[in-house]
């Protein structure tokens, strides 16, 4: 059992160990590569449009995303309630708790 | 997951996603492999995301490694103006705000989590999409961003199904190639 322990524990430090390097190289790459210099107005162009991209895309896998599936469920009517928050314009704070009390209520009933 | 490992890897890994992304692979007994690639692929939009913010980040590369690490979506998106520039202090300021919240959720979560029941119940998988939709929709100022949102939905949604989960939102970057200006 002590074995089987270990070598969970020691695959757990692993996976810690290389994530955090993975993900300090990538977040470091572009601001330590290039400098304090700006990109060519081109590429900036396109940079420009990662936000709305990305962003985009982190609304999608979180509204319906599962583990190489769709699911549709509560999470909708979070979004449906924040659709409709702002809408109204109202602040961040309060779109967010709006989204999650839905969800919480819905899944309750 | 021990509590050390879980704080050790919000210190380092400073991105959820990648922390639950690794943390499910490896409880449904997946591999070493299969967990780090998991994580790091969901990760690898920090690439051209950090990109972006290279110009406003300040010192020499050590210092420019360090900084570099407070950049998440949500400090990111909150740093970036309507004309697409970055604001130093947003992007600093949140990001150490976002990192200190962080070491202290996870820890508290790590050793009384068990007190506070299943965070789906609360309805917080609901309220990261609202936080994005909300951003989203301070970004999108032009119909060249509409149409980058649409692409990088879009290419989200078909690939969700058939890919590893990360793999969508990068190949979702790809929406930005609408933002090439020909000279």
């Amino acid at each position: 059992m002590s074995r089987r322990l270990e070598g969970a524990l020691s695959s757990t430090w692993i996976v810690v160990a290389i994530v955090g390097a993975g993900t300090i190289a990538c977040k470091a790459a572009g601001p330590v590569l290039l400098g304090g210099r700006s990109l060519p107005p081109q590429l900036a162009g396109i940079v420009d449009m990662l936000a709305p991209a990305l962003l985009a895309a982190l609304v999608v896998t979180q509204a319906v995303g599962a583990d190489r599936k769709l699911v549709f469920d509560e999470r909708l009517l979070g979004l449906a309630a924040a659709v409709v928050a702002i809408r109204l314009r109202a602040p961040l704070l309060v779109i967010i708790v709006a989204a999650a009390g839905v969800t919480a209520l819905a899944r309750l009933l | 997951m021990g509590a050390l490992a879980s704080v050790v890897m919000s210190a380092t890994t400073f991105a959820g996603s990648a922390q639950f992304a690794a943390v499910s692979v490896l409880s449904a007994a997946g591999s070493v492999g299969a967990a780090a690639t998991a994580a790091i692929l969901l990760n690898a939009r920090y690439v051209p995301i950090g990109i972006s913010v290279a110009s406003v980040l300040r010192g020499g590369p050590l210092r420019r490694l360090l900084e570099a690490q407070l950049v998440v979506d949500e400090s990111w998106a909150f740093a970036r103006r309507r004309d697409g520039s970055f604001d130093r202090g947003v992007l600093i300021g949140a990001g150490l705000v976002l990192y200190t919240c962080w070491l202290v959720g996870t820890a508290a979560g790590a050793l009384g989590g068990e007190a506070l029941g299943d965070p789906d119940s609360l309805g917080l998988d609901g309220a990261f999409a609202a936080l994005f939709l909300a951003l989203l929709v301070l970004q999108v100022n032009s119909r060249r961003g509409l149409a980058a949102a649409l692409l990088g939905g879009t290419i989200a949604f078909v690939l969700v199904p058939f890919t590893a989960p990360g793999v969508p939102i990068i190949a979702a970057t790809a929406g930005c190639l609408v933002g090439w200006r020909a000279r």
